[in-house]
């Protein structure tokens, strides 16, 4: 019973931390490797906020959203967008700059254990016997809302529409008026706010350290590659999958393996099903 | 040509791409030694036909049999070990690399080193040799610089021929043309045409997709006809152009009366 | 109103058209022009040594050849092949752990395990890689990502192979003398070995793998053989200089899977030209002593190469050598249209 709630909890989290990704990736093909350190950089901002300008909670996590997503407008249109069509470039120009991002946080001082994020709501409750803290509880209901409204959003709105169909087709879109380096851009700005939305979430269960930057990217490639790139099913479903398999692996064997797990999941996938679950681009398997 | 077993045995290819049916149930075999055409208009499938039969395209159905055995589902390179090979339509050498360099690479293969290339010999000397031979004998002059001119610069007469030279090096039992004729001028075409002809001479089956009708009818003995992705009909140059149905597959009875009475 | 039009034209210098083939024989001049860049390279890496001043900065000209050979390998591997390893960190640590594992539990010598580190440890990395291999080179770069990073928690998770603290007390060279010149004399081996492959039969499908590998395959070959073949050079490289790298510090650790081997050299290489071979170690000489001296700062130094990374990256510039051999080779002039 533990297992199913604890993997509940860990599924959504993990699907709120790729869906950032998944979202940039997945629909304008711009792999944003800078992604982990958007998300610990939202983290570290809200805390300076909150922590040094004294601003109410709530004030200072809108304001962290609203500077992480400028801060992955920005990366877009300073950096990627010169490169922008050149997928190793941009692997390698977006790594970079994710890498000096951390590391100038590291350097910066801030390690250790001193940087904490207050929970939004003290106190738990006992389901099935299990304590589960409101805050999880909360993480939950927002994570499965967050994903649940980026399905209505790239389904039924204009917008959302639009990057879909970006996606299939850029120069088919270019042609219908699409602009699609400021898709990218609307794109990359959105992902970067839920790297944010994801960190200000999931940091409170912690502490922030610089290397959950590293973490959250292979977790979050782990979740695109094994879900399928462009897909929204397949990033949940994978999500879920992971999850699930974490909390086993650190039920019977340990807490330790965790990013094992993420590690094995991305070789199966690429040796038994190279497109993921529910891939799209089955160029992988078919090639002219 | 020989009767007896064919040596390419096409069976029921089916290929949907979504929702598209880009191959449907086409059928047909292939004899050694002949000339097999393939035509129908823009977007009929016959470059999906190559694309599947050589692996290129995992088909959704179907099955190939190349002298007897099943080669459905295999990759390129072990169809293209077995003698199966093809040119591309569109047009890919190796850029960076000079002219006879190119050949190197389908040189430097296993069944290369087998077979001993064409015009090896049965033993592969020394590769950059071999393949300057392999160019002289498709018609690039051997005493002037072409040979040795990086592939990016040459113009698409010689771009073709070196298409048709990496199929040669690996001594094929079938090559696959595509649109070898496209793009080039009535001179080249016209040498192209006894090439072609001294290929079937050498015992080498051919595939040739063609546009342009009046240079394939030339040299093929049987033409094949597609349209929407199925085979309309298939027989030879002059039963296949009198049929109504192949008309108005083209749009333009006129053009085909115009290539029938120069035929 | 019509301005003068003209264009920049490139020729080659009268010099280089004269020095190539037998023709360079006919003088001094052309064979000074051909050798002299070689011989300045070969005689000054062999002399470097011994101008150091300080045992110190002997050290770390050592560290300068292990990252070339790193950079070498992810050059050769980039350009020649098509792939792009985003961790080069991964083949250090693997080749580090075996020397360092060979040494201490079978009390193998240098002269052994470096060898053993080297083929052992490109065979393990060319399988765990084997994956990626038929699919497009995203996923390569994105798998070569993560294997140190994963690794090295691993490690650190199950405390094996020393966990934290690393194995200790590894066999060293000789004398400085000799662990300065082994390392020397392999990388200039690697560099010139490498030029001359890519220039064989075998370099050739390399190459044609990169430009086109639809054409590799149609003409018969495999091309997830000619990639592994590929990776097993590079990452033997890598696994070399992991080996030598533990008998220099005498210690092998989860260091070995830091950024720091992944991301300088590509910086390295993008600064110094890719496709050259030369310029990634123009690079590290460059970048490794910058690095050294930032080492005081903590991660910053991290910063700033990868700063410089994404600044070349973006600019796509092409490099230092890059440049230096157009500018040796060919003259440039302003031709009215």
């Amino acid at each position: 019973m533990d297992i199913l709630i604890y993997g509940t909890i860990n599924s959504i989290a993990l699907a709120l931390t790729a869906m950032g990704f998944a979202l940039v990736y997945g629909i304008c093909r711009v792999p944003n490797f800078a992604h982990g350190a958007l998300y610990v950089v939202c983290g570290f901002i809200t805390w300076s906020l909150v922590r040094s300008l004294g601003l109410p909670y709530l004030l200072g996590i809108a304001g962290a959203l609203v500077a992480t997503a400028v801060l992955g407008g920005l990366i877009y249109r300073v950096v990627l967008i010169r490169v922008r069509g050149m997928a190793i470039s941009e692997i390698i120009a977006s790594y970079a700059i994710g890498l000096a991002i951390l590391e100038g946080l590291r350097w910066g001082g801030f390690k250790g254990m001193t940087y904490t994020l207050p929970t939004f709501v003290e106190g738990s409750v006992f389901i099935g016997g299990i304590p589960v803290d409101y805050h999880r509880m909360l993480v939950v209901v927002i994570g499965a809302g967050v994903v649940a409204f980026l399905w209505l959003f790239t389904h039924q709105t204009r917008l959302g529409l639009a990057l879909r169909g970006m996606a299939q087709d850029e120069r088919a879109s270019l042609m219908l008026g699409i602009d699609s380096d400021r898709m990218a851009l609307v794109a990359m700005a959105f992902g970067s706010a839920l790297a944010g939305l994801a960190a200000v979430l999931l940091l409170p269960l912690g502490n922030i350290v610089v290397e959950a930057g590293y973490n959250v990217l292979i977790l979050a490639i782990a979740v695109c590659i094994v879900g399928g790139l462009g897909s929204w099913m397949g990033a949940v479903l994978a999500a879920f999958l992971i999850g699930f398999a974490q909390i086993l692996t650190v039920v019977y064997l340990g807490s330790h393996f965790q990013m094992v797990v993420a590690l094995l999941a991305i070789i199966l996938t690429l040796i038994l099903r190279p497109s993921g679950l529910f891939g799209r681009q089955k160029e992988l398997e078919e090639r002219v | 040509m020989t009767g007896g077993e064919p040596i390419l045995k096409v069976r029921d290819l089916t290929k949907a791409f979504g929702g598209v049916l880009a191959l449907n149930r086409v059928s047909f075999d292939l004899h050694e030694g002949e000339i097999l055409g393939i035509i129908g208009p823009n977007g009929s499938g016959k470059t999906t036909v190559v694309n599947s039969i050589t692996g290129f395209i995992r088909l959704t159905s179907g099955k190939v049999f190349f002298r007897g055995k099943d080669i459905t589902g295999k990759p390129p390179h072990k169809i293209a070990d077995m003698g199966v090979t093809r040119t591309f339509q569109i047009m890919r050498p190796y850029y960076s690399l000079p002219a006879y360099k190119n050949l190197v690479i389908p040189l430097f293969s296993p069944r290369a080193k087998r077979t001993g290339g064409w015009r090896g010999g049965g033993r592969l000397g020394d590769r950059n040799t071999v393949g300057i031979d392999i160019l002289e004998e498709i018609g690039f002059e051997r005493d002037s610089f072409v040979p040795y001119k990086i592939a990016s610069s040459l113009p698409t007469g010689y771009l073709k021929r070196l298409e048709l030279a990496r199929c040669l090096a690996l001594k094929p039992e079938i090559v696959m043309c595509d649109e070898v004729f496209s793009g080039l001028s009535m001179s080249e075409i016209a040498s192209m045409v006894p090439l072609i002809e001294r290929l079937q001479m050498e015992g080498i089956t051919l595939i040739m997709i063609e546009h342009r009708l009046r240079e394939l009818f030339r040299v093929a003995n049987r033409v094949m006809v597609l349209n929407f992705g199925e085979k309309l009909m298939e027989g030879t140059a002059e039963t296949v152009m009198a049929s109504e149905e192949v008309k108005k597959a083209y749009f333009g009875s006129e053009e085909v009366e115009e290539v029938m009475k120069h035929a | 109103m019509t301005a003068e039009q003209g264009r920049k034209e490139r020729i080659d210098r009268g010099i280089k058209v004269r020095a190539e083939s037998i023709y360079a024989l006919m003088s001094w001049r052309e064979l000074s022009y051909l050798a002299l860049p070689r011989l300045v390279l070969i005689v000054g890496l062999l002399v470097i040594p011994l101008v150091m001043p300080s045992m110190y900065w002997q050290r770390v000209i050592s560290i300068v050849c292990i990252y070339s050979l790193l950079a070498l390998s992810f050059d050769f591997l980039a350009h020649y092949v098509g792939l792009v390893s985003l961790g080069g960190a991964f083949f250090v640590g693997t080749g580090g752990y075996i020397a360092a594992i060979l040494n201490k539990s079978l009390g193998l010598s240098p002269l052994f395990t470096i060898p053993a580190a080297t083929l052992g440890g490109a065979a393990i990395c060319t399988v765990l890689l084997l994956p990626c291999l038929p699919l497009r080179g995203v996923y390569f770069a994105i798998v070569t990502l993560m294997y140190p990073l994963a690794f090295a928690r691993v490690i650190e998770a199950l405390d094996i192979f020393g966990g934290t603290d690393g194995i200790m007390g590894v066999a060293s060279f000789p004398n400085q003398w000799v662990e300065q010149y082994f390392v020397i004399v392999v990388v200039l081996l690697f560099l010139f070995g490498l030029r001359r492959l890519v220039n064989l039969d075998l370099g050739l499908v390399f190459r044609a793998v990169k430009d086109n590998d639809q054409a590799v395959r149609a003409s018969g070959m495999s091309v997830t053989y000619y990639k592994a073949v590929g990776v097993f050079i590079a990452s033997a490289l890598g696994c070399l200089a992991g080996a030598c790298l533990v008998h220099i510090y005498m210690w092998s650790g989860i260091s070995q899977f830091a950024l720091d081997f992944s991301v300088l050299p590509i910086a390295a290489t993008v600064i110094g030209g890719g496709g050259t071979l030369v310029g990634p170690v123009l690079g590290c000489l460059l970048l490794v002593p910058l690095s050294e001296l930032l080492r005081d700062f903590g991660t910053l130094r991290i910063v700033s190469y990868s700063l410089i990374l994404m600044g070349f990256v973006v600019i796509r510039s092409e490099g230092l050598m890059v440049y230096g051999q157009r500018k040796y080779h060919q003259f440039e002039r302003w031709v009215k249209v």
